[in-house]
């Protein structure tokens, strides 16, 4: 809807309702996304994170509402959402590398098959990225053979390796040992000081603070209050929010 | 550390096998290989030395046999005295009268021999035809379920919706009926004026494997995490190429041994054949069992065949489940 054309992502009365609007997951989101932004949202469990998340690159179709990309309506049945998909990075809770190629081939795949890259060029690009994050001598390995932090390091370079426009983190830290959460919000600090649109959902509330433009705090499928970190955090607003704050910090 | 000792003992199974034709000296290599393998238990860690050992194993059956073969039949120019008399007082026991009069006289032994043939020959093409068939169908049936909500309704939804209900009609009656019922209406009916046997067997086992090949398959591609779906499309993957790419090979390697399984059972499924006259092996036990009247040497002669096949596919399938277990690390 906006004519801002800073604006890569817009969400519009996005709705998505489970057992027959039982469960409404998200009830009327509305939000503008832009260029260079770090959007972090946070929620309690159940408020609609993922749900939020994952409906901006369609992994769950929405009920009602729309949801705008760099101009497309991506729910148009004219719009070719594998082409859209490519220009958005998504990084999982729990990794998803594909166990069955090795790091070199979890990151070579998707450019070569997709982008047409040959494999010199792709093979050239994914030791590049990976000796951002300092895991090069690790490109012949198996998923397997890697901790949780190398694995979700890998997952976040897998998904560089297609020159996406956005990044969408889903709880990218959650499912790691403490010791090793620092080393991935290490990798998505450099990457939002490089410019990269990101959308994260997180419960580090230090990285939010220390990385986010934008923080929106969510509850019961609603954006409840959204500010800069800032704010959320030293002058909050709505109640839900104060106790949310109080429980997390 | 015990690379050594494994690759010893798989150097030994092959030349036990290629002593063979000196089956004197192939069985003492063959014994050697076995003892070997026994005095090295840890060596069997590696796969190798448990191929080793049972190519040795092989190696010693082939090598009695030859022996036996030898020493009761073979035709030397003097034959020494106590040979001789070994043999007369052989020949005239029943049990050899008995094997003479039901394997060798009129070669009927080649009943047995071109069954065998048959079986494997049904068996190959059946295997081949289940395992296509079992794939689309598992395709089909798992591509519904996650598309359905993709599919913005139309014309490509309403085919895959009717190639979905076929594929579950398919699945419920083959699964349903005796596979004996199915291959006698192929034959009887679907196929009437034809007298392809061996046609006909082949569409009639691979049609009935297919269908649990489908069900593995289909199992298998369910057993893959959804991360695993989620991830290929997130990085922009269509549907059929996050199955080729990211689903299938993971989903093969973990039903590999059931469709191995599989496999062996049908060998054995065959054996119904006879029903509508195709002779193969237990069919061609049957008929010397027909011309001889004596049921035990023949039919006890197809049960051995059978077992040793099953055995060594077996064997082959606990390899390869071996092998796959240790790439998972
Ligand atoms: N497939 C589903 N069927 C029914 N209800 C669902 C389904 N998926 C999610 N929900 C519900 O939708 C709501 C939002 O879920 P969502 O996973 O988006 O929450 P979240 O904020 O990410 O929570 P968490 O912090 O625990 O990850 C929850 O109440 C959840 O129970
Ligand atoms: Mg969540």
């Amino acid at each position: 809807m906006s004519a801002d054309n800073n604006v890569i992502i817009s969400v519009n009365d996005l709705k998505k309702y489970y057992n027959g609007g039982e469960v409404k997951a998200l009830d009327g989101i509305t939000t503008d996304i832009k260029k260079g932004e770090v959007v972090v949202v946070i929620g309690p469990s159940g408020s609609g994170k993922s749900t939020f998340l994952r409906s901006l690159n369609l992994l769950e179709r929405p009920t009602g509402g729309t949801i705008t990309f760099e101009g497309k309506d991506i729910m148009s049945s004219s719009t070719d959402i594998n082409k859209l998909r490519q220009q958005m990075g998504m990084v999982f809770q729990h990794f998803n590398l594909f166990p069955h190629l090795t790091i070199l081939k979890n990151m070579t795949i998707a450019p070569m098959k997709l982008h047409g890259l040959s494999k010199e060029a792709a093979e050239k690009k994914a030791l590049d990225l990976l000796r951002r994050v300092g895991l090069q001598d690790r490109a012949g390995a198996y998923p397997a053979q890697l901790s949780g932090g190398q694995k979700q390091r890998i997952a976040i370079v897998r998904a560089l390796a297609m020159d996406p426009d956005v990044m969408l983190f889903d709880e990218p830290t959650s499912a790691l040992d403490p010791e090793m959460v620092g080393e991935v919000l290490d990798v998505m600090k450099k990457l939002a000081e490089e410019g990269m649109t990101m959308v994260c959902v997180t419960h580090e509330m230090g990285f939010a603070r220390e990385v986010a433009t934008r923080v929106i705090f969510m509850d019961c499928g609603k954006i409840i209050e959204e500010n800069t970190p800032d704010q959320i955090f030293t002058n909050p607003q709505n109640e839900r929010l104060k106790s949310f704050l109080q429980k997390v910090l | 550390m015990y690379t050594k000792k494994a690759n010893q003992i798989l150097i030994i199974g092959i030349i036990a096998l290629i002593l063979a034709v000196f089956p004197m000296v192939g069985t003492a290599c063959a014994i050697f290989g076995l003892i070997v393998a026994a005095r090295n238990k840890n060596a069997r860690t590696l796969i190798r030395a448990d191929v080793g050992r049972g190519l040795s194993i092989i190696a010693l059956l082939i090598n009695i046999v030859a022996i036996i073969y030898l020493i009761l039949f073979k035709q030397i120019s003097h034959t020494p005295a106590w040979l001789m008399s070994l043999r007369e007082a052989f020949y005239a026991t029943k049990f050899y009268s008995d094997f003479e009069n039901n394997f060798i006289t009129d070669n009927r032994y080649t009943f047995i021999r071109k069954g065998l043939g048959v079986t494997f020959e049904v068996t190959f093409f059946a295997v081949l035809l289940g395992i296509a068939l079992g794939v689309v169908v598992a395709l089909i049936r798992s591509s519904y379920d996650t598309l359905k909500e993709e599919l913005k309704g139309g014309f490509g939804k309403a085919i895959l919706f009717i190639l979905y209900k076929i594929c579950g009609i398919y699945l419920t009656v083959i699964r349903g009926t005796p596979v004996v019922v199915q291959l006698m209406i192929i034959y009887f009916v679907i196929f009437a004026s034809s007298n392809n046997k061996i046609l006909v067997a082949v569409l009639a086992f691979g049609i009935n494997s297919g269908a649990y090949v489908a069900e593995i398959i289909r199992g298998g591609i369910m057993s893959v995490d959804k991360g695993q779906f989620e991830a290929g499309r997130s990085l922009g993957f269509g549907y059929v190429r996050t199955m080729a790419f990211i689903i299938i090979p993971q989903a093969f390697k973990t039903v590999l041994p059931a469709l191995a399984n599989e496999f062996i059972v049908l060998i054995k499924e065959t054996s119904v054949s006879g029903y509508v006259g195709l002779q193969e092996l237990t069919k061609g036990g049957d008929i010397i069992r027909s011309r001889t009247y004596s049921a035990f040497m023949p039919l006890i002669a197809v049960a051995i065949i059978y077992l040793l096949i099953v055995i060594f596919f077996s064997w082959l399938v606990s390899l390869l489940e071996r092998r796959l277990k240790n790439s998972e690390r």
